[in-house]
């Protein structure tokens, strides 16, 4: 993507890209006033943030046409975040803070 | 000593090796945020009651925040791009932007969020909300701050490498603009979480 033509289309993906991310989040604060319950309200503003981070991931940083050196990395760094993100569960069944008498 | 790979791409990698060294280093800082976003999803489930993020912090300067930062971001994919057509006048005048945006997020930040909140008494100890979000929104524009610091001196002193190895400069703008998209790309996922929800 060197030549000159490819860096100009690239420009206009950039502002594009640009646009979306301002209108995803007007929408994301449009859609926190709307009377649905917090499990909703989460599931909505998760997946437009999902929505703005990829079109970052993708455009901004290059990740559509990256190495595979890259997206190993960044296969081990998902799936090792998600361990992250769950590993909360094992405290479904704490007892701490509960009295039994 | 030379550094080997500032250029030309490693061949078992394919990358030259500042990129390999920033993607390395921000799939680390997804475990550092990841920790912690994980942390506030325990700390809310935990509880038994949590109060509404716009009951406590002011949307619309969150909103004009994130508006800073994904502006910031732009201009950063920009300066990287004039520095591919070998216009450096271009390339200073959106770094310019890119900081100035940086610069103007941390202003609002402590200006008009942080300090209001201490002459409230709003202090971190105060309740388990405040004590996440202080966490992680001042992680974040620590993070912000060092990126403004990059930028400034790519900027400034920086700059002068475009005239000895043009190639090299541009990949350090290329490195340094990676680490400046995961800082936007945080505050995309902080700012809902905590404003909004």
């Amino acid at each position: 993507m060197d030549n000159l033509e490819s860096i100009q289309k690239h420009i206009r993906n950039y502002i594009m890209v640009f646009g979306a991310l301002a209108i995803l989040t007007v929408i994301t604060v449009g859609a926190s006033y709307l009377q649905v319950g917090v499990v909703s309200a989460i599931v909505i503003a998760v997946i437009i943030a999902t929505i703005k981070g990829s079109l970052v991931a993708s455009i901004f940083m290059h990740l559509l046409s990256e190495k595979k050196f890259v997206y190993i990395l960044l296969g081990v760094t998902a799936l090792l975040f998600l361990v992250l993100m769950f590993v909360t569960l094992f405290t479904v069944n704490d007892q701490v803070g509960i009295h039994v008498s | 000593m030379q550094i080997p790979y500032t250029v030309e791409p490693r061949p078992d990698t394919g990358l030259h090796n500042a990129k390999i060294g920033i993607w390395l280093f921000l799939a680390s800082e997804v475990m550092l945020f990841g920790g912690l976003f994980s942390a506030y999803v325990l700390l809310r489930t935990g509880s038994i009651v949590w109060p509404e993020g716009s009951s406590i912090l002011s949307v619309p300067i969150g909103t004009f925040n994130t508006m800073a930062l994904i502006a910031s971001s732009v201009t950063m994919v920009l300066s990287w791009a004039a520095l591919k057509m070998n216009d450096l006048s271009k390339f200073k005048m959106y770094m310019f932007f890119t900081y100035f945006l940086g610069l103007v997020f941390l202003i609002v930040k402590v200006v008009f969020e942080y300090l209001p909140k201490f002459e409230h008494h709003l202090y971190p100890s105060e309740s388990t909300f405040l004590a996440i979000y202080f966490t992680l929104t001042g992680l974040h524009a620590l993070h912000v701050l060092v990126g403004v610091i990059v930028n400034i001196y790519f900027w400034g002193p920086g700059s002068k490498m475009w005239e000895t190895e043009p190639e090299r400069f541009t990949n350090r703008v290329e490195v340094a603009g990676l680490y400046w998209h995961f800082v936007d790309l945080v505050w995309i996922f902080l700012f809902p979480v905590l404003y909004l929800l």
